[in-house]
């Protein structure tokens, strides 16, 4: 065991079991799983993407290329969790993944014998011929060779969440800076959210041996959090990462709310997705160390030093029983000083520089570079070379630190760019990348913990100045302020063997090199042709390097090279997370009419119109098929009486001096003539010409209307009429409201439809009070009810409003008195075909894309006066010769059905693309006709009735001769309309 | 992004509906012929920088408001009821 007995932030008072690759192992509370799985020696973890290298844990945090897991079993299991920032919980369950049939022995590792035919781009060049070999045999074969962890394949029965907040003050990071600005700022009274993506609030703090106010770091941290948790205007979000910083100061963000829980409550998401609006931003996200490339530098053992810092002193394990280091700046000697305080054995460190001394009791090497490593499933030596020659060092560890790269990252989200300071070989970020950001701490460069601790303070005082408040008096505690002592060293050149630099990707410097060659130098194309730094960790370890070997193969500075950016996520999202409740039923809002229980009392079947579940069938006993249903339902309407709920039709209530202005303006034909009590048919266009919606328009009163609209274009009708009255006309006094869910409405149609009304209103309702196209309004059982004589079946019919409260009771009471007429219910099926028999227009008819002239009811269209849509309406194109007109179809010799959608082709004309001449819109079977029918727009159609044309439907192999003829199948003079 | 509704205050871009230019304020008179629609339907400014244009505050006072945007920055430089801004005009 590598465990030192004691010290560290983990809990020995809390053992916990887990299982890697089903072995069953112990660790403690505070543990991550690689800290636990280093505390258990092992060091072997992974295989890698391409090449399937045997690979360790690299880092300590979120930007690990390596240590990449399958958590959990079956269903729940999730591919590519960071081992790095895996809390331990008593039981998880954790695999390696990209390798079989086990992880020291992984037959595809013979991929890492073939790596010359591997090498970046190999792709393009390979696997070309013959043309047909790519789907069926190479892409096969590479998506099982390459890839990271699995999907079940089942669905994620796991909960997600989302949420918003509001802050005056955002945090990003709870490190030195991130703990000072955050203290700053609600001290002086700003509502303040801390998010930081770790368990444990103090950054690079937890890792090292600093002391605050002469106090060890972790535990000023640890002070400063808990005096944060106890202020009311702070929010603290631990376990939270902040993604992506977007336009006016909105930020999403990850928490991971139960991932680390043995038994989380069901309640409890797994994650939530956080949409953070914040006034200002600090953001102290820290720096992550980079690693230096040398040959085979990807064995398990080699790790950051950084990393072996925070598993010796936050996790009190010994990453290696003898520890080396390769470094080019002060990092690495502080990393000894700490083993060496820890006991550990260090067995050289090993210094680019060639002027430094040691700080303590440890072999240096000076002037030296590893040059290559042994030990093919973990370290066993390194070859060190310097001046004097070469030797070789037996060694288990060997930490990295190439210096430290700021987090950039989101300052990058909205286009800024990093600029380039050659003071600490590193890339800041930009000033006011982000509006409303402050950049503190290391993430801006500035490494010591006295800087990290003044920049945060001092940012928290520039907002409240901002934000009009007045900052505390503020003590910057007492802490090291060490100058950055490095020499920039990005890759050991010359030796033998592959030289890696991003490994989750399996990129080396000669890939690089090869793109150096082949002329894709730019960074945006280097980075496209390697792939370099396009894996999950989005090259957080990886891509200044890159950038760094391209700019010496260039010969160019590494500003001059490019600079580096990145995109959101900060790291990986679940889509489980992104979609949160927009899943399953989720997804949209369910709306139920209000006869709803007593369709389903009555066996209808439904479907989904829109957000409304409606019947679209009310089948009796003994029928076998949805057509016997439908059929039986015409026959009742035309024969008797049937009622269906139409209260999804969209209703706006209009009232105001003006209403009968803008309703001229809105509706092509003339409702101000409108007279009172009385029903209007009308259309409105867009004010590019083309069809909007049809419905009817009541008058009850001198200034008031009721419109029904399309159910499914209820909204945008509606928005039509805030547009006109507030963008357009706002000197008209009109008023307007939705009544849609105010007002229940049943159709009873038919012949026996006055029978049924007349015994349910308290008022007279013979033909001469209330004849075709008359509205009022009635009683019913006392209830205040609408009364329209509307008909969109084409039979003598009526539409009740009642308020929604008593329409499942309306809807009870019309069923029964139907049922002694000898009618009853019919669903959408129904009518549907009533209204296709009739020629009714309906959003099959009207798509946006066609005229009131093409849809045959041009003449609506007033010439007396001004309308929305009118002028663009008469446009040569949409009115000469060759335009398209709705028209009717029969069939010529007996056809199943009709199809919709199915092209029209003249008799004759090859049947190609650009050759039809329309396309079917609507059909259905018509019993009173007994054969099918449609409604189909054709070319200058109206002047074609009697000619015999082709439908075409290649989808469904459909092909028939068939006749133009007039829309209106049934009734064409309307006689059962009126009387 | 954030919307500063006039009447309801800095929103979530979510609950506005996004139209376009502002010049569709300005609908040509009746008689002002075909072109004169088809430039005020059809003819647009895509400039890198400022912008009025109208949105609807869909899920929140359902106001027309007309915004000034750089298209650059998305930042907003002002917004103010379109029926306000009608008025104003005449």
């Amino acid at each position: 065991m590598s465990r030192l007995t004691s010290g560290g932030q983990i809990d020995r008072t809390q053992p916990l079991r887990f299982s890697f690759d089903g072995k069953s192992l112990a660790g403690f509370k505070g543990d991550t799983l690689a800290s636990a799985l280093l505390a258990n020696d092992i060091r072997l973890v992974g295989r890698s993407f391409k090449y399937h290298r045997p690979r360790g844990i690299l880092s300590a945090g979120s930007e690990e290329p390596n240590a990449l897991m399958q958590l959990g079993l079956g269903d729940q299991t999730t591919p590519n969790v960071r081992a790095t920032t895996q809390e331990l919980y008593e039981g998880l369950i954790a695999a390696s993944q990209n390798r079989f049939p086990s992880l020291a022995f992984d037959l595809l590792s013979v991929n890492d014998l073939m790596a010359p035919f591997f090498g970046a781009g190999f792709y393009y060049k390979t696997f070309m011929w013959p043309k047909s070999f790519w789907e069926k045999v190479y892409e096969p074969f590479i998506r099982r060779a390459a890839g990271l962890g699995r999907l079940s394949g089942k669905a994620d029965r796991a909960l997600y969440d989302k949420a918003f907040a509001h802050c005056d003050l955002l945090v990003i990071g709870g490190g030195p800076a991130g703990l000072m600005a955050a203290l700053t700022g609600a001290r002086g009274g700003l509502d303040v959210i801390l998010a930081d993506e770790d368990f444990a609030f103090g950054g690079r703090l937890n890792s090292e041996t600093v002391e605050i106010a002469g106090q060890p770091g972790a535990g000023w941290a640890a002070q400063v959090a808990a005096e944060l948790a106890g202020m009311a205007n702070v929010r603290l979000m631990p376990r939270t990462t902040v993604t992506g910083a977007y336009d006016g100061g909105t930020y999403a963000a990850l928490q991971r709310v139960s991932h680390h829980l043995a038994d989380p409550a069901d309640h409890l998401p797994l994650e939530t997705f956080w949409r953070i609006a914040a006034r200002r931003t600090i953001l102290a996200g820290g720096a992550i160390e980079r690693p230096i490339a040398f040959a085979n530098n990807d064995r398990p053992g080699v790790m950051m030093a950084s990393a072996v810092r925070s598993y010796a002193n936050r996790f009190a394990v010994l990453p290696g029983q003898r520890i080396s280091l390769f470094t080019n700046n002060d990092d690495g000697h502080r990393t000894a000083l700490d083993l060496l305080r820890l006991g550990a054995d260090i067995a050289t460190v090993v210094d680019t520089r060639s002027d430094v001394v040691a700080m303590g009791d440890y072999p240096l090497i000076t002037g030296g570079q590893v040059t290559g490593t042994s030990g093919r499933l973990g370290l066993k030596s390194i070859t060190v070379s310097r001046a004097s020659g070469t030797l070789k060092v037996a060694t288990d560890c060997l930490a990295v630190s190439g210096g430290w790269n700021p987090s950039v990252h989101l300052t990058c989200h909205m286009n800024g760019r990093p600029v380039w300071r050659e003071d600490i070989a590193a890339f800041v970020p930009a000033d006011n990348a982000i509006p409303g950001m402050r950049v503190a701490g290391a993430a801006n460069g500035d490494f010591s913990t006295h800087a990290a601790l003044s920049a945060g303070a001092e940012a928290a005082a520039e907002v409240l100045g901002d934000l009009g408040k007045t900052a505390p008096a503020t003590v910057i505690p007492a802490a090291e302020d060490a100058p950055i002592r490095l020499e920039p060293f990005w890759h050991v050149t010359g030796s033998k063997g592959r030289a890696w630099l991003d490994l989750q990707n399996d990129v080396t410097t000669k890939d690089v090199a090869l793109a150096h060659r082949e002329n894709f130098r730019s960074v945006e194309h280097m980075k496209r042709y390697t792939t370099l730094g396009m894996a999950t960790d989005q090259g957080k370890t990886s891509n200044v390097g890159g950038l760094a070997v391209m700019a010496d193969l260039t010969q160019r500075s590494i500003p001059e090279t490019g600079t580096t950016t990145f995109r959101p996520p900060y790291s990986p999202v679940a889509l489980g997370a992104l979609g949160a409740h927009g899943a399953g039923k989720d997804f949209a809002p369910s709306r139920y009419l209000p006869s709803d229980a007593l369709a389903r009392e009555l066996g209808a079947h439904f479907i989904e119109m829109g957000v409304w579940y409606r019947p679209s069938l009310f089948p009796q006993p003994g029928e076998t098929h949805w057509r016997q249903t439908c059929d039986r339902e015409m026959r009742m309407v035309r024969s008797t009486v049937g009622i269906t709920d139409i209260t999804p039709f969209g209703k706006i209530d209009v009232q105001g001096a003006d209403a009968a202005v803008l309703l001229d303006l809105v509706y092509a034909n003339t409702m101000s003539s409108l007279k009172q009590g009385r029903v209007r048919y009308g259309v409105m266009l867009r004010e590019d010409g083309m069809a909007l919606d049809d419905g009817t328009c009541a008058r009850l009163g001198e200034d008031h209307f009721v419109l029904t609209t399309t159910a499914g274009a209820a909204s945008d009708v509606f928005a039509h009429l805030e547009f006109c009255t507030q963008v357009l006309r706002p000197e008209l006094d009109v008023q307007f409201f939705s009544v849609t869910d105010q007002w229940a409405q049943f159709s009873i149609a038919g012949p026996r439809s006055r029978e049924l009304v007349s015994g349910l209103c308290d008022e007279d309702i013979s033909n001469e009070r209330i004849p075709y196209m008359a509205c009022a309004e009635v009683t019913i059982g006392g209830i205040g009810c609408r009364l329209f004589r509307i008909s969109f079946s084409g039979e003598r019919s009526y539409e009740i409003a009642i308020p929604a409260r008593y329409g499942e009771a309306l809807a009870r009471e019309l069923g029964q008195r139907a049922a002694a007429l000898g009618g009853g219910w019919y669903g959408l099926e129904a009518l549907n075909a009533l209204r296709i028999e009739k020629g009714y227009l309906t959003h099959a008819e009207m798509t946006g894309q066609y005229t009131a002239d093409a849809l045959g009811i041009g003449g609506m269209v007033s010439a007396k006066k001004d309308c929305i849509g009118k002028v663009l309406s008469q446009r040569s194109a949409l009115v000469g010769p060759g335009k398209m007109e709705l028209i009717g179809l029969k069939p010529v010799s007996p056809l199943k059905q009709f199809s919709g959608g199915a092209f029209l082709f003249s008799q004759g004309a090859r049947q190609v693309l650009g050759n039809e001449e329309g396309h079917v819109t609507s059909h259905c079977h018509s019993p009173s006709l007994d054969h099918v029918i449609a409604m189909a727009f054709l070319r200058d159609g109206r002047s074609r009735l009697g000619e015999h044309i082709i439908m075409k439907d290649n989808a469904r192999g459909i092909e028939a001769v068939c006749e133009v003829c007039a829309m209106v199948h049934v009734d064409p003079d309307g006689e059962r309309l009126h009387g | 992004m954030r919307i500063d509704c006039p009447n309801c205050g800095s929103r979530d871009r979510r609950e506005f509906q996004y139209l376009g230019t502002a010049v569709l304020m300005d609908r040509p008179a009746p008689d002002a012929g075909e072109q004169a629609f088809v430039e005020y339907v059809y003819f647009r400014e895509n400039p890198a920088g400022a912008h009025r244009e109208l949105w609807l505050h869909e899920m929140g006072c359902r106001s027309w408001i007309v915004a000034e945007r750089n298209m650059g920055s998305h930042e907003f430089a002002s917004t103010r009821l379109a029926a306000d801004v009608k008025r104003g005009a005449k």
